[in-house]
């Protein structure tokens, strides 16, 4: 059935927020976008005085199926996306057992299509069991439906090995999705090493541990001409890395998370658990730094690293505490307040980081912007809803989120994915 | 307010206790002084000086701090600073003259008798007070007795002496419905 | 003197420099009631004391077991290794069953940094830390300060050094913290890879150099040095530990004649500290447990003689 999207201010990554239109779903594409579109029988949503962009496109969430499912499913997490206004989610392969067969990729999406809510990429992991030792079955994976491999939750520490993976992965046409964390490095640290942590007497994961990795890959991509995308990049010397190996024409790309954006490693001297997370919170100026790469392009696009963890995993002391925080729900909010309200980017360029990056670094050509006949993959905003983070409003089987309790302003109103409403905020309806 | 007690008063008290612990113990032997914190301590220097002055002879004198040992412990709301106890003699065997600057409840001196208990075992343990205003809440009486002062529950007594206290010595009833 | 306002004892990061005075005045009257013949006051009879330990310490449980009992307070003891802790029983969970018996306060040791503030958030019992992995002791920085002072008469202006693994100690941080709040000037001295990042922003000064650190020393600290050290890389020897840090009868003269020399023990004879050092007429490590008890006495007693709230 055709959805009609009437009054639509809409914003697109790079352009400037639309006069009010209308916009035509139909056959899961958009059909028109037009001043005045009669409704001939279509369902009819009103936008008027909210904001209308292309839904949003996470590189990076654990959805926890198969093996963990007291943490995520693919339902659950689905439903969490969605209610974020997420429309495209590419989940990580460290699950049990990993993403590492084209078996286990049709599984996901066989799950993924049952739920129906949105769309799931699996991404297959670099190595046979994230192990390290052996590439994975890549021209296999791509087949099944894979654009991306990560050995995600682990760095891949053999350099030899990482050469022979982007080798073999650029014939695959995969983008390699590195966690950039040399482990002799981080050798078990907890939080941010620094003086922080030597006051809190926890053990410290340097900047270095990313870094290296970083810079040994960017060696790498120039010597092979092959791609590398850095994940969850969390230091403020990653970014000039990455901002000088993108001057001199290296195909680098990167990821930021909302919480490296917003959180300093001051938030660890609660030693609530929430804030325990792989790679740790930085300092203030890792945090500025994080934001001017965004600002300037260094930083391609915002991946939320959605890392659900069950209360009774994370109620422990802060070393045993398993790393991650739930992201999909507050990713937007978050990026609203830190980045648009506080002037490092528009409206426009937000979509561009939240959309359109993703979907072209990932090979989306339908997705990331609206336009006739583009997929109709759509987020309705509402600017002027007020609202607080809880726990009893969490759509994650997870709570581990360091935001509950935060207020914020502008929240997710419907999220249509693939021509057809998947979520709308009971408060707007 | 009502001064019962002036400089001049505090003093004579103090000399007439001396002569009265003396003639009770027949002189000074085995007397020792045991002063509580703070006013208590005060007074007991006073006493010693007092027989040394009569008697030619100096007498052992403590301080002890009953704060560990009070029974209201959970009940009162500011918590008492715990001071030491300063007892540099043996107690076991000695004619113990316990010293306070009021006697009121009596629990105080309660506190005291489980400290000295747990010092040693004195031969005996005798009480002198510049003031007792009466209210017993336990079945404890003064040997010595500076000035009684018959008070309402709702008064207050002052005792102000000029080594722990800012100005001269004085005793005074303060408020109470009268 | 100030009041005493705080219900647990986690950090001395979060005490004030009177806070700390007034810990040591009630202290020394301590020090004097476990020196009688009966060494017991009645200050918290009723009052039911836990010890929690998740990590084997036989000195610290002692000391604060006889502190408790000093003070008529009844005491039990959760030992890991009996425990249910080892049962994969969380600790708060055991903690909360320990509170459901109606104890009043637990000492609490455990291998994780902040596992202490666990206990405070998740539970109504008063909480006093004995050591959560490296990050703090407070009662033996208090033990320590009160031994400087009585010996010293002073802390303002004492030069204290603290040899050794600076980075995995909890009594260096301690010390570092409450010592800098009394006036007294740190320097911390180990082998590079055992010098903490950042360690100077606490306000000590770092040094690798053993003669630097020693000269003009009023109070020389040695810290345990574990052999595991030597495994982790941090270390080529504990051979080569020796020949550079131990505190020897020749640099200990480097230090202040008279200098105090202070060990939180268990020491490791001949590696950290030479036993002519840790034996002779400058050591006050036997007083520093002595002291430990008074200090644990005054700590109990402020967190727990007053009003029920």
């Amino acid at each position: 059935m055709a959805l009609l999207i009437k009054n639509a201010r809409v914003v697109n990554a790079g352009g400037e927020e639309k006069d009010l239109q209308d916009i035509l779903l139909e056959g899961g594409r958009i059909a028109r976008m037009a001043p005045s579109i009669e409704a001939n029988g279509a369902e009819v949503i009103d936008a008027a005085g909210k904001k209308v962009l292309p839904g949003f496109i996470d590189l990076h969430v654990h959805l926890r199926e198969p093996g963990r499912e007291d943490k995520e499913t693919i339902e659950s997490g689905s439903r969490a996306a969605v209610k974020g206004g997420f429309t495209s989610i590419f989940c990580m392969p460290n699950t049990t057992p990993a993403i590492d067969t084209a078996q286990t990729v049709q599984y996901i999406l066989d799950q993924a299509r049952k739920v129906g809510l949105v769309n799931v990429f699996p991404v297959g992991a670099i190595t046979k069991n994230r192990a390290g030792v052996e590439i994975t079955e890549m021209m296999d994976l791509r087949r099944a439906g894979c654009l991306g491999v990560s050995d995600d939750g682990r760095g891949l520490m053999n350099a030899g090995l990482m050469r022979r993976a982007l080798e073999y992965a650029k014939m695959a046409d995969l983008l390699v999705m590195q966690h950039c964390e040399d482990d002799n490095l981080s050798a078990k640290g907890v939080m941010n090493e620094g003086a922080l942590s030597t006051l809190l007497g926890l053990k410290g994961d340097p900047v270095i541990a990313e870094t290296v990795i970083i810079a040994r890959d960017i060696e790498l991509a120039r010597y092979l001409h092959t791609r590398v995308h850095f994940m969850h990049v969390s230091a403020a010397r990653s970014v000039d890395l990455i901002r000088r190996a993108k001057a001199e024409g290296i195909q680098v790309s990167c990821e930021a998370t909302p919480h490296h954006f917003t959180l300093t490693e001051e938030e660890v001297r609660s030693f609530d658990t929430s804030t325990k997370v792989n790679p740790p919170l930085r300092g203030r100026e890792d945090v500025l730094a994080i934001k001017a790469g965004l600002k300037d392009g260094t930083i391609d696009c915002i991946a939320t690293d959605h890392a659900p963890h069950t209360h009774e995993d994370k109620e422990v002391e802060y070393d045993g505490a398993p790393p991650g925080l739930i992201g999909l729900e507050t990713a937007f909010a978050l990026a609203f307040q830190e980045l648009v309200a506080a002037g490092v980017l528009t409206l426009p360029q937000l979509a561009g980081k939240m959309s359109l990056a993703p979907a072209r670094l990932m090979g989306l050509a339908n997705k990331g912007e609206l336009a006739v006949g583009k997929d109709a993959d759509i987020v309705i905003l509402d600017m002027e809803r007020e609202w607080q983070v809880s726990k009893e409003d969490t759509a994650s089987r997870s709570r581990n989120s360091p935001f509950i309790g935060w207020n914020f302003k502008g929240r997710v109103s419907v999220t249509i994915c693939g021509g057809k409403v998947v979520y709308t905020d009971a408060r707007t309806s | 307010m009502n001064v019962i007690m002036d400089q001049e008063q505090v003093r004579r008290a103090v000399i007439r206790i001396a002569h009265e612990i003396l003639e009770r113990n027949k002189g000074v032997k085995d007397v020792c002084l045991v002063g509580i914190r703070t006013r208590g301590a005060v007074l007991a220097a006073r006493l010693r000086e007092a027989i040394r002055q009569i008697e030619g002879v100096d007498i052992p004198a403590g301080v002890l701090d009953i704060n560990l040992y009070r029974d209201d412990l959970a009940i009162i709301s500011k918590q008492p600073v715990i001071r030491e106890t300063l007892i540099d003699f043996d107690v076991t065997d000695q004619k113990l003259v316990l010293v306070d600057d009021v006697l009121y409840t009596g629990r105080t001196i309660r506190a005291a008798l489980d400290a000295l208990a747990d010092l040693g075992r004195p031969a005996c343990i005798q009480l002198a007070v510049l003031v007792d205003r009466g209210h017993r809440e336990l079945p404890i009486r003064a040997d010595f007795v500076g000035k009684n002062i018959p008070t309402a529950k709702d008064q207050e007594v002052k005792v102000v002496l000029a080594e722990s206290d800012q100005g001269p010595d004085s005793v005074v009833v303060q408020g109470g419905a009268a | 003197m100030s009041e005493w306002k705080h219900k647990h004892l986690l950090d001395l990061q979060d005490t004030t420099r009177g806070d700390i005075e007034l810990i040591l005045e009630t202290a020394r009257s301590f020090k004097e009631v476990s020196s009688r013949e009966i060494k017991k006051v009645p200050a918290l009879r009723g009052k039911t004391v836990a010890m929690l330990f998740a990590e084997p310490s036989t000195r610290t449980r002692v000391s604060f077991e006889l502190a408790a009992k000093r003070l008529s307070a009844d005491t039990l003891t959760i030992q890991a290794a009996v425990s249910s802790l080892a049962k994969g029983e969380t600790l708060l969970d055991t903690a909360l069953n320990v509170e459901a018996m109606n104890v009043d306060l637990v000492v609490v040791r455990h291998q994780a940094s902040g596992a202490p503030q666990i206990l405070a958030n998740g539970t109504k019992m008063s909480v006093v830390n004995a050591g959560d992995g490296c990050r703090s002791h407070p009662t033996q920085a208090l033990l320590d300060i009160f031994t400087i002072h009585e010996k010293l008469g002073r802390t303002d202006g004492v030069r204290v050094a603290i040899v050794g693994d600076i980075m995995h100690s909890r009594v260096a941080r301690s010390n570092i913290s409450g010592l800098i709040k009394m006036g007294a000037s740190v320097v911390v001295c180990g082998p590079s890879t055992l010098l903490p990042v950042g360690i100077e922003q606490m306000g000590v000064e770092s040094t690798t150099d053993i003669t630097k650190a020693l000269k003009g020393a009023d109070v020389v600290m040695a810290l345990r040095m574990q052999k595991e050290r030597q495994q982790d890389s941090f270390l080529p020897s504990i051979a080569e530990y020796v020949r550079e840090f131990c505190i020897t009868p020749e640099r200990l003269k480097l230090a202040n004649h008279k200098a105090l020399v202070m060990h939180p023990g268990p020491t490791n004879r001949g590696i950290e500290i030479a036993a002519e050092v840790a034996d002779g007429p400058q050591s006050v490590i036997l007083e520093q447990v002595t002291n430990g008890i008074a200090v644990r006495m005054a700590v109990l007693y402020l967190l727990l003689g007053r009003r029920a709230e």
